[in-house]
């Protein structure tokens, strides 16, 4: 099927069947009803065949490529999915256990993960390697039958309805750091693991802090060989770049105030600095949006986009931030101070109803002076906005792979890969 | 929409570099510039003749090609890409204009590679001006031709290409004022086209050079200030392919698209090669601003070509239009 095809196949179903409502991010860690709906959504998408689009036919995807994938991301775009609380695992975890998973764990867990029946999370920060992964302090170590595992992971996105959690843990502090990591399934309901939301700065519950203490493994959940964590997580790495650019699992754009329709229905475009703010906007949307569309065409043609993805990534997070800036800087006032009022609001501290910004974007009549600033969207929108510049790796480690990978430059003069991992400094010790 | 080259544009493109990289490598460039007619002749009426270059976009009942404007992109690209001098970018426009208004006479000459012919842009400034056979104004919906009028070359900031005053006026070629219309969306493609060589060539120059300069004991493109300034101008080179390609798609495929499309490629374009050159140039250190290095070059043509089609500001508020804000 060519692509125009497959995209108007996937419209019509979208049409039909994608809700217009807030998406699964919706009530966080205090609307599992929001959850249990989120589960159906998927099912139906997954038996319709929109989940797993790149995944291998035999483990339940549908072994098409990237191209499609983009396709269906840019259709999806128009309407709001509630696919939020499995982005993670779409992009990330099951993806690696694509790569690299045996039989047993592809049987296992790819299926029920694409149709949404449990949830992933991706356990790699700590609170002193979040950058530098590879400095991670949480131990695994060896015992009848498998692994015991001790540490704390942090800033870990939807922990909180995970069923199970990639965990990447060091199995030997005697090595270089890169050396002695090992990756992991987790049984988030596992004895001795306990799961903290963490309040972030929208005022919302989406991540948490994770503590294990004396976590059991079974041998057969070692992603990969034991000491090749990094290698693997690598690769969950380039997943995690490539589908947060493509926008996989990341819902859309609809009634989203910040975006280029919204803002032209509420801004003055009768003043010309107005209007050329607007047209930088849709100059830089198109830009990205036409850049992540020949990825997916050259994906087609069998030009892999690898460490391209980064550059993606970076150019989302930056226009993420100049959207929301422009967006509330143009609304004035409006933008931070609102009156809270029933089902549109979406404030900070707030029940919350969603990521959907709520009401009152779609015809400028929303709020009291008819922007779109009147019911906390904005003020949700600009608070949200640094999550996409972080989470995934920051700006500046886009730039670090762009510059090595696809430049091909010299890394900065390391110190500490040759040294065994224990004699390595950390946050917060003094200068060695 | 189609936004990777085919094959067959990629060998088109393969074959104008390895042609530009024998006859017009960078020390042969910098003869042409400082000689009399500031281009090599020579190069011209192979490119126009043996590689048919001037005819490509010319529907072959009239004596061209008939190749497509994503084609031509692809070869504005390398002769932006090898700072081209002469008056190949001035004949492709008035090929462009010629066969998008219906003209048959002056066209057969150009598509042949034996007349030179160049547009009036704004007043009576033209590419290459003082050397083109044939001066082509447009005037409302007429397109006027002539041959002789008074010529008076400019002092231009670019030295790759020259520029002139013109008399414009002339007998009328052609009349349409759609296709007239649509030839001025045709050169914001392909200017911008031109100018994505001259971003590639830009980055490429500084990327080569930050592995080998030293400074401090490590080559300076180990440095993050460098790195980071790097990786974004690579971003900005990816985003500007994408639209480029856009761009051309939509002049072949997608007409209604088009306005929209060159106006951004213009937008977006002319302030991300400039900028680019001009990190490039920066980042060579003290000798970027030496006559003898390339980068002021790409520097100078950048800007002029920035402003070729009118200031940024210009596309800017053709873009709002369009979007109707
Ligand atoms: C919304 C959100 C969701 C997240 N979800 C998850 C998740 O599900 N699972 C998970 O494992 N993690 C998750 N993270 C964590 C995220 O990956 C890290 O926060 C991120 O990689 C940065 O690490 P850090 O917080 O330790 O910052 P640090 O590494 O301490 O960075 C601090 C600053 O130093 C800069 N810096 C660090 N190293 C370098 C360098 N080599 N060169 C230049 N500058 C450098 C950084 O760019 C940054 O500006 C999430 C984060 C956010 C914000």
């Amino acid at each position: 099927m060519d692509l125009e095809e497959y995209r108007r196949r996937a419209r019509t179903w979208l049409e039909a069947n994608a809700q217009d409502g807030p998406d699964g991010r919706a009530g966080g860690a205090s609307d599992p009803g929001g959850v249990a709906a989120a589960k159906e959504f998927m099912a139906k998408l997954y038996d319709a065949g929109y989940s797993g689009i790149t995944w291998p036919a035999e483990w339940g995807g549908q072994g098409l490529t990237q191209a499609e994938e983009r396709a269906f991301a840019a259709e999806a775009a128009a309407f709001t999915l509630p696919t939020y609380v499995f982005s993670i695992g779409l992009g990330m975890c099951g993806p690696t256990l694509v790569d690299l998973g045996t039989d047993a764990q592809r049987r296992r867990h790819l299926r029920p993960l694409l149709r949404g029946e449990e949830i992933w999370c991706q356990l790699f920060s700590e609170p002193a390697a979040g950058s530098d992964v590879a400095a991670l302090q949480t131990r695994a170590a060896a015992t009848d039958g498998g692994w015991v595992v001790d540490g704390q992971k942090v800033w870990t996105s939807v922990a909180q309805h995970a069923d199970w959690g990639l965990l990447l843990a060091r199995t030997d502090p005697d090595v270089p750091k890169h050396k002695g990591l090992t990756m992991f399934i987790v049984d988030m309901h596992a004895p001795g693991v306990t799961v903290r939301p963490l309040r972030d700065m929208t005022g919302r519950a989406h991540f948490n802090e994770i503590f294990f203490d004396g976590v059991h493994i079974p041998a057969e959940n070692v992603v990969g060989r034991v000491g090749d964590g990094w290698n693997c997580a690598v690769t969950t790495l380039l997943h995690e770049r490539l589908s947060i650019a493509g926008g996989v699992g990341m819902g859309g754009q609809k009634d989203n105030p910040v975006a280029f329709e919204a803002l032209r229905r509420t801004a003055d475009t009768a003043d010309p600095v107005v209007r050329d703010r607007l047209v930088e906007l849709h100059i830089r949307s198109r830009a990205l949006a036409l850049f992540n569309q020949r990825l997916a065409q050259e994906t087609k043609a069998g030009i892999f986009p690898g460490a391209r993805g980064s550059a993606a990534k970076l150019l989302l997070a930056e226009l993420t931030m100049f959207q929301a800036d422009l967006a509330t800087s143009l609304a004035g006032p409006e933008a931070v101070a609102w009156i809270e009022d029933g089902p549109g609001d979406a404030s900070p501290g707030g029940t919350g109803n969603g990521e959907g910004p709520g009401v009152g974007t779609g015809d400028g009549a929303g709020g009291d002076g008819g922007t779109a600033g009147g019911d906390g969207g904005l003020a949700h929108a600009v608070s949200l906005a640094p999550a996409m510049a972080l989470g995934g790796g920051t700006n500046e480690i886009m730039r670090n792979i762009v510059s090595e990978r696809v430049l091909n430059l010299p890394p900065e003069p390391r110190t500490d890969k040759n040294v065994p991992f224990k004699e390595l400094r950390t946050s917060g010790e003094a200068p060695r | 929409m189609r936004l990777v080259p085919t094959p067959e544009q990629r060998e088109l493109r393969d074959a104008v570099c390895s042609f530009l990289a024998a006859a017009s490598p960078m020390p042969a460039v910098r003869r042409a510039m400082e000689s009399e007619p500031g281009h090599d002749p020579e190069v011209y009426r192979r490119l126009a003749g043996e590689l048919g270059l001037t005819g490509l976009t010319v529907p072959e009942e009239r004596g061209g090609t008939g190749a497509g404007h994503a084609e031509l992109a692809v070869v504005l690209e390398e002769t932006g890409a090898a700072l081209l001098p002469g008056p190949f970018l001035a004949t492709t426009l008035a090929a462009i204009l010629l066969t998008e208004t219906g003209e048959k006479e002056i066209l057969a000459g150009v598509a042949a590679g034996t007349t030179t012919a160049t547009v009036v842009l704004d007043g009576n400034r033209a590419l290459n001006g003082a050397e083109a056979d044939v001066v082509l104004t447009i005037d409302g919906d007429r397109v006027l031709a002539r041959t002789d009028g008074e010529r008076r070359a400019l002092r231009t900031l670019d030295p790759t290409r020259r520029q002139a005053l013109v008399e414009p006026g002339g007998e009328v070629a052609a009349v349409s004022a759609a296709g007239i219309a649509r030839a001025r969306d045709l050169f914001a493609v392909a200017v911008a086209a031109e100018q994505l060589g001259v971003l590639r060539a830009s980055l490429e120059a500084i990327v080569a050079y930050s592995r080998i300069r030293v400074a401090f004991n490590r080559v300076i493109g180990s440095y993050q200030a460098v790195k980071h300034r790097l990786a974004d101008m690579h971003c900005t080179l990816e985003q500007a392919e994408s639209i480029v390609r856009y761009a051309a798609w939509a002049a072949d495929e997608a007409p209604a698209e088009l306005p929209g499309a060159a106006a951004l490629a213009q937008a977006y374009l002319g302030r991300a090669c400039f900028e680019v050159a001009s990190g490039s140039l920066l980042l060579h250190g003290g000798i970027g601003f030496t006559w003898e290095h390339d980068a002021h070059l790409y520097y100078k043509r950048a800007k002029a070509d920035e402003v070729l089609l009118g200031p940024p500001r210009v596309h800017r508020a053709r873009l709002a239009d369009l979007l109707e804000l």
